[in-house]
């Protein structure tokens, strides 16, 4: 009999094949441990539903699977091998689920005689006790799959009406009603986080397609990634005076006034080289290291927040920085970025302190792996030495992927740029 | 017609038996005493000479109002029509308009067989240049033959027989027109459309009604005319219900149905919750004649409403 991976979670699809518990040829009992099965939700080990002898095994540890895909194959006991008719073929009540034609393409031992009509086929020998799970792939009208999308509603759960079974739209129209009647049941008993009742004098907005982009991408970043967060204070006093020093003469050279952000810039792209690790990004069972050092920028534009990239950033001077920059931004402000221009970000970098924020705690760019805040920049009372000196102080604020890293690697990212940029002194050139 | 006439003097009548007779269906009895036989002209009996002679004079600026007695003889007539009167308009620059309307009554389940039987709307239809009027009600007959009339262009005015006798309603006495190219919500529902025109919209609506008390709800689109199709109307109704049934008396192949569908498959795809459907004649050549083979032949209340069953329950 073929042994099929069973599910084991609700919302579990697949499962990752561990440890082969069992050799082939090797006598197996009911309920003895067959395989270790990884899971997103659960490590269990796999019990055998029957007794026999294992006489193949069809995934190999460390391959991942669809829940019910056929894995091994148990000659059972009491079964000789060329089909016994433990169950008639013909039995209506059992209904005969034909395993899912594996890739490996396995000989099926366990076959009841082809009959004069067609009959025969792999004999189901499953457990009565289990219910068969049917494969019944279901197919949808366009305007149900319209509304199901629109909704958010899982087709899965609506108990069709239509011919066969077929989901109607008033089935879905119905659905959407009922469920929304408990939404607003639940709502009176307890408030909801959905508020799904707008006040008469509310007006309603609908998104436009860049809200919902960026809405999209929040909560995969919120929901998707574990972020924690990181702050270092740094001393930009040295920053200010060159920056200050630099302005008049660059204004005059370049025809663009120079900030902050290109010396941050600089810094940030040299302490990416020296920590890869932040240019990088979570690839499911892997990670995935950025080659390119493209480092996005925050900007605010006419219809919401974009990233333009100043791509390849470890191979520019400041000068060259704050050209693509000024282009950049300038062109996100009138609208103007071309695709290429938000493509292949590998880290962010958020000004916030324009906005004259001291803190924040930014989302991650999903998928990338942090994303840094510089902050206003303040003239403080600082401790230097034994005595009290006004310093301008700046802090930067990070949040990363902590499935990537781990603070030691984030402190060593965010200090390496606290370091770089409070060594920026008189001698800092800018080309 | 008679409104018409005493309005302007530009428009005058010309068909077979019109004049003394009043037609064959008394559709212009006593209009001769009325107007004169220079504005009431009884024709020879030659389809193609009062087509060729409508479109002559419609084009020195009179508006005929030309009568087939049968669409069933419409066919001798196709070339002044569908050949010269359609594109006139569009051969001169616009520079000459064919202000003309041609009447005809079509349509079988009277006991008419092969010639007195046909439906002629899907040929004309075809052919831009040309407006295909195709009226359900009396109300909308007086209004759309009053929008007729008055058009610049050449409408095919095509009245059902059956509706002339078996259709009453109320018809104002006033100067009212329905605009052309504009189709009627006649019953308004849920959970399918009904795209439909002529006599058929009331075998529909009876059908509707019949399948109401079984819970199914249905809307009934007239179209009215059948070119220009209302695109807009026939959009929102299959929007709104995910169904589409489109029901005509005529043969189904390349038939006005068949365009109804492209329209709906083309923009309202996303909206379907079902297949676009026609109830259509069976692909015969023609009426026949004995009771039991015209009955099978023509839609009737009772098909539409298991069609419409089929269709609710998908």
């Amino acid at each position: 009999m073929i042994i099929e991976l069973p599910q084991v979670g609700e919302s579990v699809t697949e499962g990752v094949i561990g440890k082969w518990l069992k050799s082939i040829g090797e006598r197996v009992e009911r309920y003895d441990p067959l395989v270790e099965v990884v899971t997103d939700k659960v490590n269990m080990e796999m019990p055998s539903p029957v007794a026999g002898t294992l006489t193949a095994v069809l995934v190999s540890e460390g391959d991942t699977v669809p829940m019910g895909a056929p894995i091994a194959e148990v000659a059972v006991d009491g079964e000789t091998q060329v089909g016994a008719p433990t169950s008639s073929p013909t039995d209506d009540s059992q209904a005969v689920v034909q395993p899912a034609a594996d890739r490996i393409g396995t000989l099926l031992k366990n076959v009841a005689p082809v009959g004069p009509t067609g009959s025969g086929g792999p004999i189901s020998t499953d457990d009565p006790g289990k219910p068969s799970r049917p494969s019944r792939r279901r197919r949808y009208s366009p305007a149900v799959l319209r509304l199901a999308e629109e909704r958010g509603v899982d087709l899965d759960l609506i108990e069709g009406t239509g011919l066969g079974g077929r989901v109607t739209l008033k089935d879905v129209r119905g659905f959407i009603e009922q469920s929304e009647a408990v939404v607003v049941e639940t709502t009176e008993q307890a408030p909801s986080p959905q508020p799904v009742r707008p006040d008469e004098d509310d007006e309603r907005v609908p998104l436009s397609p860049v809200r919902r982009m960026i809405a999209d991408n929040m909560v995969r970043s919120a929901t998707e990634i574990p972020q924690a967060w990181t702050l270092v204070e740094v001393d930009v006093s040295g920053l200010v005076s060159r920056r200050q020093a630099v302005r008049d003469d660059f204004r005059d050279r370049e025809g663009i006034n120079i900030t902050y952000l290109p010396f941050v810039m600089k810094a940030v792209a040299e302490s990416l080289k020296e920590n890869p690790l932040l240019n990088s990004c979570w690839d499911g069972d892997a990670i995935l290291y950025k080659r390119r050092i493209n480092i996005g920028i925050a900007a605010a534009a006419p219809d919401g927040l974009v990233v333009p990239v100043v791509h390849d950033a470890d191979a520019m001077s400041i000068a060259g920085l704050a050209r693509k920059i000024d282009d950049i931004t300038t062109r996100a402000r009138r609208g103007q970025l071309k695709l290429e221009d938000v493509q292949g970000g590998t880290f962010t970098l958020n000004n916030t302190g324009v906005l004259g924020s001291v803190l924040s705690q930014p989302l991650v760019n999903f998928p990338q792996a942090a994303i840094l805040t510089t902050e206003a920049i303040l003239k403080r009372p600082v401790v230097v030495g034994d005595g009290i000196a006004i310093r301008s102080m700046m802090n930067l604020c990070m949040s990363f992927d902590h499935r990537i890293m781990d603070g030691a690697e984030a402190s060593s990212f965010i200090n390496s740029v606290k370091r770089r940029l409070e060594s920026i002194g008189p001698d800092t050139g800018v080309y | 017609m008679r409104e018409e006439m005493r309005r302007d003097d530009s428009v005058f009548v010309m068909g077979e038996d019109i004049g003394a007779r009043g037609g064959v269906f008394l559709a212009t009895e006593g209009f001769v005493e009325e107007f004169g036989d220079a504005r009431v002209i009884d024709t020879p009996l030659a389809e193609s000479s009062i087509a060729a002679i409508a479109l002559g004079a419609a084009m020195h600026g009179m508006r005929p109002i030309a009568e087939i007695e049968f669409a069933d003889f419409i066919w001798p007539t196709f070339n002044q029509i569908v050949g010269e009167a359609a594109r006139v308009r569009y051969g001169t620059n616009g520079k000459v308009s064919v202000p003309m309307v041609m009447r005809a009554p079509q349509g079988g389940g009277v006991r008419g067989a092969l010639y007195h039987s046909q439906s002629a709307e899907a040929y004309f239809a075809h052919t831009p240049g040309l407006k295909v009027v195709t009226p359900s009600t009396p109300y909308d007959a007086k209004g759309l033959l009053k929008s007729a009339i008055r058009d610049d262009d050449p409408v095919v005015f095509l009245e059902h027989k059956r509706t002339y006798r078996l259709v009453r309603g109320e018809v104002p006495d006033d100067d009212y027109t329905v605009p052309i190219g504009v189709a009627d919500v006649k019953m308004a529902g849920e959970d399918l459309s009904i795209v439909t025109y002529g006599l058929m919209v009331h075998h529909c609506l009876e059908a509707a009604r019949d399948v109401a008390s079984e819970g199914i709800s249905v809307e009934v689109v007239d179209l009215r005319t059948v070119r220009p199709i209302d695109r807009q109307t026939v959009l929102e109704s299959i929007m709104k219900t995910g169904k589409a049934l489109i029901v005509h008396e005529d043969t189904k192949a390349g038939g006005i149905g068949a365009e109804v569908a492209g329209i709906i498959s083309e923009d309202a795809f996303e909206y379907l919750d079902g297949p676009v459907t026609r109830l259509a004649g069976p692909e015969v050549p023609a009426m026949p004649f004995a009771p039991t083979l015209e009955a099978e032949f023509m839609l009737s209340t009772e098909k539409i409403a298991e069609a419409i069953r089929r269709l609710a329950a998908y």
